[in-house]
């Protein structure tokens, strides 16, 4: 067990996949520059040569396509681009034929690629630096979809993403980059597809993902001090959703909310209170909600900002209104942070 | 040219046309229910193709796949099954026409998006530069693809990473209904463009059999041996509707005497007469080969018509590895 980051363990994850298999390849804009996006590629060059780890011409949807192909001969890319908005030229690679082709050409090859996008929002990232497209991707039959919060998950499902054979996209939130936890050494692996009841609590159950999670935690933080439980399931696959842990949590609370880093329309938390009312509508004693970013695009100015997050407090007074308690004390006990545009005083940019 | 070349390189441009023309008769049955993009007119290029390619090279092509599928030596009869959507077909029927594959040739797919299998079949060329074999590997491509952002991406990584990539653009001057001259400058040239992106290039008149077979050949040595990409175009003309069985001269797009300009010079006839002036003995393998052809082609169609269709329940199958 080693205390590291969530940068760190993401660059111990790709380093033992690498060495757990040599067919795994990496590669990506920046992957061997200086500042190895992020700190999450460092050194894998000079442990693995320039056959296996290598910069890339900016080509998002050709290399897409490059890691197809070579995947059809056993070759196993973890590509990376430092934005998901970046990525968004190579939809076509990604949703006509990396998701398919083991389906349509009647499951004689599958296409075992992992790719690293990275969402965020904050620091002026602005409309196309900021985006969280998690819920496209989960909406592709093929794909498989994983939102790691802790930095032991992002190990543990990094390692199994890349040795996964199926196309696997692995969301990193820009804002868990400096997090720090207790990391499994050597070869960890954490399956693909399930949830984690982060907290236990009778009152509400409360499903995020991501950066969502950590703003679940501070809420129910708060909320206990007021007599309220939260259960919170950390999602960390979003695709498959492991609907069996959400179904028993609501069984118990009877309440759901969910959370969502993504616009609000058509997000994966629409998708959770959906099922959830389908399913298992006679244990709701409320309505089920859900908390996501609003259909707008995300502005740049400082200015703009301000209010413009989900965080605790919208989570916090949300669940007093379901429970029909009084939230108009909330504002003045759980301030949004000043700056509230970084994910922590200590961050200075750039991004 | 040696007699057994011609023979060969007959022999593979009669059965590529043979299967075509079997499809487009029968295709009015309403039994292969899905679209299908003939290639009747392109034959030379599969044909020379399939006298220079290695079987553990690697192929990919595009929705108008059906030649080169049989010219890297796929299945004839799991071809013709998938097309009829049956369980005995290459892709057990998820893919149809459109999404062919055999690996036991090493004929890894087809692609029904413009351009999108042309990063894959470099993929495949960095995978043999990984592995260290002596593979290349093999992108069909229309003119069409040469405008899509990902065909220079392609040979950009191709060109600086050094892969084993042969390109083979068949220029057949229309993509669906559009001329090149809406579509790309006048007077360009696609292999020069190409050119002078970093790769080597050749053309050829994809109507003159025997030139095309000598560009070929030589440039699949020449990626052999050098590792590197190499560009071919050839110029040549799609005799049949875009997508579909028929004719569509009449709809507006193009001319009947275009067309009849274009036939007059059909590789496969022309060939065919260049043989008969050999004298006897390669008139009389001819005939042979056309009916020996006539019977795997029917023998095709009954395989097809006589197997299952897939199970309903195997549609929701596969999704995932």
């Amino acid at each position: 067990m080693s205390h590291k980051n969530f940068t760190s363990a993401i660059n111990d994850a790709i380093y033992q996949a690498m060495e757990i298999d040599k067919s795994v390849i990496c590669y990506g804009l920046g992957v061997t520059d200086p500042k190895a996006v992020f700190g999450t590629t460092a050194n894998l060059e000079k442990s693995f040569g320039s056959e296996r780890v290598f910069d890339m011409p900016t080509s998002e949807n050709a290399m897409t396509g490059v890691a197809i192909g070579a995947a059809l001969n056993g070759i196993k890319s973890v590509m990376t681009h430092q934005r998901v908005d970046f990525f968004l030229l190579a939809m076509d690679q990604l949703v006509n034929s990396a998701a398919k082709w083991h389906y349509m050409f009647g499951s004689q090859c599958s296409v075992p690629i992992t790719i690293r996008l990275i969402i965020g929002r904050g620091w002026g990232q602005g409309p196309t630096h900021s985006q969280n497209l998690q819920a496209w991707f989960s909406h592709i039959p093929g794909l498989k979809v994983v939102m790691p919060t802790t930095p032991a998950d992002a190990k543990g499902l990094l390692i199994s993403s890349i040795l996964d054979p199926n196309p696997v996209v692995f969301l990193e939130h820009r804002w868990l980059h400096n997090s720090i936890g207790e990391v499994p050494d050597g070869d960890f692996r954490i399956p693909i597809g399930e949830a984690k009841v982060v907290r236990d609590g009778a009152d509400i159950t409360i499903v995020s993902m991501s950066y969502m999670t950590v703003e679940a935690l501070h809420a129910a933080e708060f909320l206990a001090k007021h007599g309220i439980f939260c259960e919170i399931v950390d999602l960390r696959t979003i695709k498959p959703i492991d609907w069996p842990v959400i179904f028993n949590s609501v069984k118990k609370t009877g309440r759901l909310i969910a959370l969502d880093s993504g616009f609000t329309t058509g997000s994966v938390a629409g998708e959770i209170v959906a099922r959830v009312a389908m399913e298992v509508f006679s244990s709701l004693k409320s309505s089920p909600s859900r908390l996501a970013m609003p259909d707008v695009p995300e502005p740049t100015s400082y200015g703009l900002t301000k209010s413009f997050y989900i965080r605790s407090k919208n989570v916090a007074e949300k669940i007093m209104m379901m429970m029909d308690r009084d939230s108009s004390s909330i504002g003045n006990l759980l301030i949004e942070p000043e700056p509230h545009d970084v994910p922590g005083n200590w961050f200075k940019g750039p991004f | 040219m040696t007699g057994s070349l011609l023979i060969s390189l007959f022999r593979q441009m009669y059965r590529i046309r043979a299967v075509e023309e079997g499809i487009a008769l029968r295709y009015p049955e309403g039994k292969m229910r899905c679209p299908v993009h003939l290639s009747i007119g392109q034959e030379s290029i599969p044909a020379v193709f399939a006298q220079s390619i290695a079987l553990n090279d690697f192929a990919v092509s595009t929705h108008r796949g059906h030649a080169h599928y049989l010219a890297k030596g796929g299945n004839l009869n799991t071809m013709i099954a998938e097309i009829y959507g049956k369980s005995t077909g290459c892709a057990k029927g998820k893919g149809g026409s459109m999404h062919l594959i055999d690996l036991a040739v090493n004929f890894m797919g087809t692609s029904a998006i413009v351009g999108n299998s042309i990063p894959i079949g470099v993929g495949l060329a960095l995978s043999a530069q990984l592995k260290g074999t002596d593979q290349i590997s093999c992108v069909f491509l229309g003119d069409g693809a040469t405008e899509e952002g990902v065909f220079y991406e392609s040979i950009n990584f191709a060109a600086v990473r050094k892969l084993p990539v042969l390109f083979i653009c068949e220029n057949n001057l229309y993509s669906v209904y559009s001329p090149l001259s809406v579509r790309q400058p006048k007077g360009r040239s696609i292999a020069k463009m190409v050119e002078a992106m970093g790769i080597e290039v050749a053309v050829s008149d994809g109507h003159n059999i025997l030139s095309s077979y000598e560009t070929m050949k030589n440039a699949v040595i020449r990626v052999r041996d050098t590792r590197a990409p190499l560009f071919l175009e050839f110029t040549t003309y799609r005799w049949r509707e875009h997508c579909g069985h028929g004719f569509d001269n009449d709809i507006g797009y193009r001319t009947q005497e275009e067309f009849l300009e274009w036939q007059s010079r059909d590789p496969l006839n022309n060939l065919e007469q260049q043989m008969q002036k050999k004298g006897s003995v390669v008139v009389s393998s001819l005939g042979k080969i056309k009916s020996e052809i006539a019977l795997e082609v029917e023998r095709a169609f009954e395989f097809a018509e006589n197997s299952p269709f897939p199970t309903q329940s195997e549609a929701y199958d596969g999704v995932y590895a």
